[in-house]
């Protein structure tokens, strides 16, 4: 690896960066479509499904990005995700009329495999174990 | 659409796809028959893109919503050519695994793409 390169996007981290994208570009894209077809049906449902997509950019972008400044967008958009997942999932269970139409964080995400749930959980960890050196601005 | 197409198209997505988390999983880097396994599925993609275009033609039409059904596979198109220049960049075992996963999400998205056109839950 070259000195130039971030010290997270290695190794199983790229693995990560992958499953990020993927679940990024598929939130943020079914979030764009349903806001523009049917947003008065669910205002809220679909908000959050938009905020979630952008958040989950922000994070593959932060996962990648080297520095301690990305390291600290990183942890703020996973915290942001494992509160969003938990608070919305618990939610749906407890008040579902609430959230009658699909979020990406419904029943925990249920929608999406339970990713959303097992990610942020996956990014903390990785996270966690890979702070910028002390070197690195 | 066609059934049996789509079939094919999961089962060949989820044997390469695991097979890309076993072998990456053992420590093998990226090797022919991963990204052999990637082309095939890329090729049945490009398969069912036709399909998809021709069907409505024959009176094969989607019961579901048709703008969500390309978002779902021109999306699906874009993620191995994508995965395997990753791999090509960076012959690690993760490059494996990452195929792997690639696969996988297809395997879903080609799912949720029959769900679209066959059935209608919600």
């Amino acid at each position: 690896m070259s000195d130039t390169a971030s010290s997270r996007a290695v190794g199983a981290g790229r693995v990560l960066v992958v499953v990020y994208a993927i679940l990024a570009i598929a939130a943020t894209a079914r979030s764009v479509l349903q806001i523009a077809r049917e947003f008065d049906e669910a205002p809220v449902a679909y908000s959050l499904s938009a905020l979630a997509g952008v958040v989950y950019l922000v994070a593959t972008v932060a996962l990648v990005g080297k520095g301690r400044t990305w390291y600290r967008v990183a942890w703020v958009a996973i915290v942001f995700e494992l509160i969003g997942v938990l608070t919305v999932g618990t939610l749906s269970l407890v008040e579902p009329q609430l959230f009658q139409h699909a979020s990406v964080w419904s029943v925990y995400g249920q929608g999406y495999l339970f990713i959303p749930l097992v990610l942020p959980v996956l990014g903390i960890l990785w996270l966690r174990s890979h702070r910028p050196a002390a070197g690195e601005s | 659409m066609i059934e049996w197409l789509l079939v094919t198209q999961v089962a060949v997505a989820v044997v390469v796809g695991l097979v890309g988390l076993g072998l990456g999983l053992a420590g093998k880097g990226p090797n022919d028959l991963v990204l052999g396994g990637l082309a095939l599925v890329e090729l049945l993609l490009i398969v069912q893109v036709v399909v998809s275009i021709v069907a409505p033609f024959t009176g094969n039409t989607p019961t579901g919503d048709l703008l969500e059904f390309w978002v779902y596979l021109v999306t699906a198109v874009l993620i191995p050519p994508a995965a395997v220049l990753w791999a090509l960049i960076d012959r690690g075992r993760w490059s494996t695994v990452i195929l792997g996963v690639a696969a996988l999400a297809i395997a879903v998205m080609v799912y949720r793409l029959g769900q679209i056109w066959f059935v209608q839950t919600l």
